[in-house]
């Protein structure tokens, strides 16, 4: 709605950018589930390790002690009960290899007689726990001690049970994949759930953004916005700044109108002494210099009104009074103020044969500014005889108010450009002009929520068509 | 009992098999060498099943290997054992009864684990165990008895029944009972400590057994043989192949599958870490499990395979349990006790 004005707007285009916050919080993120993910993975292992050996060690040490229970001395030797069920129990879980290995003494009486001895002996029937192994695959053994009577000796008998732990290992496997799965299940969980949390942290950050570029280029309140307390200083800061420019700005407005003041008076008093001394003079070459006193100054006092008028546009924009005001009449009563100044210069100003009732909202004073702006412009480079045409149409809910003229148009330049301060299009040299006019047209355009456009016209001349929203 | 030393079998016309085979210092009792003179490679196999028994599986394979050869060595189950682990012969598969050995030899590490998953995927898993023993057939273990040696409506349904038939009439019985000797078979070990482990049936049946001269057998073919010949009236423990072989021509002997409980023999086999060609025992073992080779053992007179088993088996079988509780029966000290007490139950003053 509001014209670009790409000079009076800060793009992050020019700014360095330097990372994202975005993507360092979701990558920090994503680290953190992945350092996560891996910890899950080993700790659930780990514990469901220690778990299966525990479990596993319990069984092999009661099956231990069955074994030592079984054994007995009799009159004719030694007696083994060995229950089938001690070895089925061992091989139950994943089907283990089994071997034991009875020793009296240091004689090994049954059994596998090379398995691995524990390192130290263990303490009666208490197992002892160890890792060896045996015909080349690793295992996991238990012993116990008794002492028995053989032979009316007393002699210690060692019992050593060992078992393979494909069981245990098949179980562990399992686990670790499970476990697996769950980290990685985790970590694709925080992918979306980071993004989610990354843009929630930064979303204020957003809104503030996005509510400061919407912004008129002249609205220099402050940002009063609620934001998360770690955006405070960063909006407090915005604030100052934009306090202080307020300031610079309204001072800058006010010694601008105070030397429009200050120049203007002292002018008029030049033009009306030099109007005098060219009456009174008789001398052309006077009369000359004279009448170009005349038109310096006249220029001059024309840029401090339209300086006066600028400031007061901007000033008002600050703090836009609002009322309701039918167009039509407003358009009317300034073509009619026009028309002594056209009719000096022979120009005829047509308005459009029937007005429809436009009933705007603004600031009536601003708008009359602007409309009178554009009008100024359009006899100011119509030549003599021309015609200017106005007319005030509704459309799409808009009024728009055109005024065309067959003046010498715009030579190639924008609007953009020429609505710039000070800059004036490069086919005008001769005609007195401050180059603040459109500006000022553009602004009040701005402020009031319409719109302003600047068109060549067919067969010559230029039409600028101003437009404000019906209410 | 047939001893059959290597120079023996020799003469017997198995010269091709003997002068390639591995069987070394071995004990053969049997042998045969089956396919084309000239094979691509031999598969040499160490078995304690009768060739008469495993004629349709041999049979089966060449079938669809013709350019293949099985030498197929029979020997008793701790001959098998003592070839493999002591003199580490080269056979590519070995076949046994004997579960406790064969689940000895796995145990210590003599057998190559096996990827046969494919065909022993559909095993039930008390038929195998890892992926080194595998059961291919199941064998009822029974009572045979020559039909003269009881009234028709008083044949003996138990063991209970059979102790007090023999001791009602010990006159007609004694020396007429044979059962396996379990201190020289395997099979025959495994069976009486499965027996005991199910109660004390078993001692008594043995003592009643001693005090009639029970004859001891090596084989389950020997006892048939000697019922044939009526020098037996009555078998204990005999594998089912066996007897089912010799009373289908309708000999006059009638099988009894105990009602307490009647063994479930599994045939077990295995590849050996001494296997020459692993693979071809692997390729035999696939087939033996394949549905063509469980098809072959359907076809064998009392063999049930072990695929979609359980039909037409007795109510009372009882699987013997492939498992390391096998083992606690080999132990060396709980064996002598074992045998010492079997002989002490055999030879009665």
């Amino acid at each position: 709605m509001t014209a670009d004005l790409p000079e009076m707007r800060g793009r992050p285009g020019r700014v360095a950018l330097t990372g994202s916050l975005r993507r360092n919080l979701v990558l920090q993120f994503l680290a953190l589930a992945a350092v996560v993910a891996v910890a899950l993975f080993f700790a659930v292992r780990v514990t469901a390790d220690r778990a299966a050996e525990a479990a596993q060690d319990a069984v092999l040490g009661a099956a231990t002690a069955a074994l030592s229970e079984g054994l007995r001395a009799e009159d004719d030797g030694l007696d083994l009960d060995l229950p089938p069920t001690i070895f089925s129990m061992l091989s139950a879980m994943g089907e283990d290899r089994v071997f034991y290995r009875v020793d009296i003494g240091s004689r090994t009486v049954t059994g596998y007689d090379d398995l691995p001895l524990p390192t130290a002996p263990p303490q009666g029937a208490l197992p002892v726990y160890y890792d060896g192994r045996y015909l080349d695959t690793p295992i996991r053994l238990a012993a116990v001690t008794r002492g028995m009577l053989v032979d009316g000796r007393q002699a210690q008998a060692l019992f050593v049970l060992g078992q393979t732990r494909f069981g245990q290992r098949a179980i562990a496997d399992s686990i670790a994949r499970r476990a697996a799965l769950l980290g990685i299940g985790f970590f694709l969980l925080a992918v979306p759930l980071s993004l989610l949390a990354a843009r929630a942290i930064l979303g204020p950050v957003g809104r503030v953004t996005e509510a400061v570029a919407r912004r008129g280029p002249l609205d220099l309140r402050p940002v009063n916005q609620s934001v998360p307390r770690e955006l405070g200083p960063l909006i407090g800061a915005l604030n100052g700044f934009i306090l202080r420019l307020r300031g610079a700005h309204a001072r800058t407005e006010t010694f601008i109108t105070e030397a429009a003041h200050h120049i203007r008076t002292p002018l008029s008093t030049v033009r009306t002494e030099a109007e005098i001394a060219l009456r009174q003079s008789q001398e052309e070459p006077t009369r000359a210099r004279l009448r170009n006193v005349i038109r310096s100054v006249e220029e001059s006092s024309r840029s401090a009104g339209q300086l006066l008028e600028h400031a007061l546009v901007l000033y008002r924009t600050d703090r836009v009074e609002r009322s309701s005001m039918d167009l039509a009449a407003v358009v009317a009563g300034l073509v009619e103020s026009f028309r002594p100044t056209a009719d000096l210069r022979e120009i005829a100003l047509r308005l459009g044969p029937d007005l429809p009732a436009a009933p705007v909202v603004g600031d009536r004073l601003m708008i009359e500014t602007a409309l009178r702006n554009i009008l100024d412009n359009a006899i100011k480079y119509s030549a003599a005889d021309g015609t200017v045409e106005i007319a005030l149409t509704l459309c799409d809910g808009r009024a728009v108010v055109a005024v065309c003229d067959r003046g010498r148009g715009l030579g190639g330049a924008k609007l953009a450009d020429l609505a710039t301060r000070f800059r004036r299009g490069g086919n005008v040299t001769d005609v007195v002009g401050s180059g603040l006019g459109l500006t000022i047209v553009t602004e009040v355009a701005e402020a009031s929520g319409g719109a302003f456009t600047l068109t060549p016209r067919e067969g010559g001349g230029t039409c600028a068509v101003f437009s404000l929203p019906l209410r | 009992m047939r001893r059959l030393f290597p120079a023996l079998a020799l003469s017997l016309g198995l010269t091709l098999a003997l002068a390639a085979g591995p069987a070394g210092a071995l004990e053969v009792e049997d042998q045969i060498r089956i396919g084309p003179d000239t094979p691509q490679a031999t598969l040499h196999i160490l078995s304690t099943t009768d060739i008469a028994a495993a004629r349709p599986m041999l049979d089966g394979w060449l079938a669809r290997n013709p350019d293949l050869a099985v030498d197929y060595v029979v020997a008793s189950a701790n001959e098998i054992h003592q070839a493999i682990t002591a003199e580490r012969l080269p056979f590519d598969l070995v076949i046994s009864s004997a579960m406790d050995l064969q689940l000895k030899l796995a145990n210590d590490g003599h057998a190559l684990p096996q990827d046969v998953d494919e065909a022993a995927g559909a095993l039930p898993h008390w038929a195998r165990w890892r992926d080194l023993v595998f059961g291919f057939a199941l064998e009822p273990v029974v009572i045979v008895a020559s039909a003269s040696a009881f009234d028709a409506e008083n044949l003996p349904r138990t063991r209970r029944d059979l102790i007090t038939a023999l001791r009602d009439d010990p006159d007609r019985f004694r020396g007429r009972i044979g059962t396996y000797d379990p201190a020289q078979s395997g099979a025959g070990y495994l069976f009486a400590t499965q027996d005991a482990s199910f109660g004390n049936t078993f001692w008594r049946l043995a003592e009643v057994m001693g005090r009639l001269d029970a004859r001891l057998y090596c084989c389950s073919g020997d006892m048939i043989d000697d019922l044939a010949s009526d020098r037996l009236l009555v078998a204990y423990n005999v594998v089912g192949s066996y007897a089912q072989v010799s009373t289908q021509a309708g000999s006059g002997l009638i099988i009894i599958a105990p009602e307490d409980f009647t063994l479930l023999l599994i045939r077990t086999a295995l590849v050996p870490t001494t296997a020459e060609r692993p693979d071809l025992g692997a390729a035999f073992l696939g087939y033996l499990l394949s549905p063509a080779g469980q098809a072959a053992m359907e076809t064998t007179p009392g063999m049930a395979p072990v695929l979609g088993a359980a039909q037409g088996l007795p109510s009372s079988a009882r699987a013997i349990r492939l498992d390391p509780g096998l083992l606690a029966n080999l132990d060396r000290v709980r064996k002598s006790a074992f045998l010492g007490e079997w002989t002490a139950a055999m030879t009665q003053p």
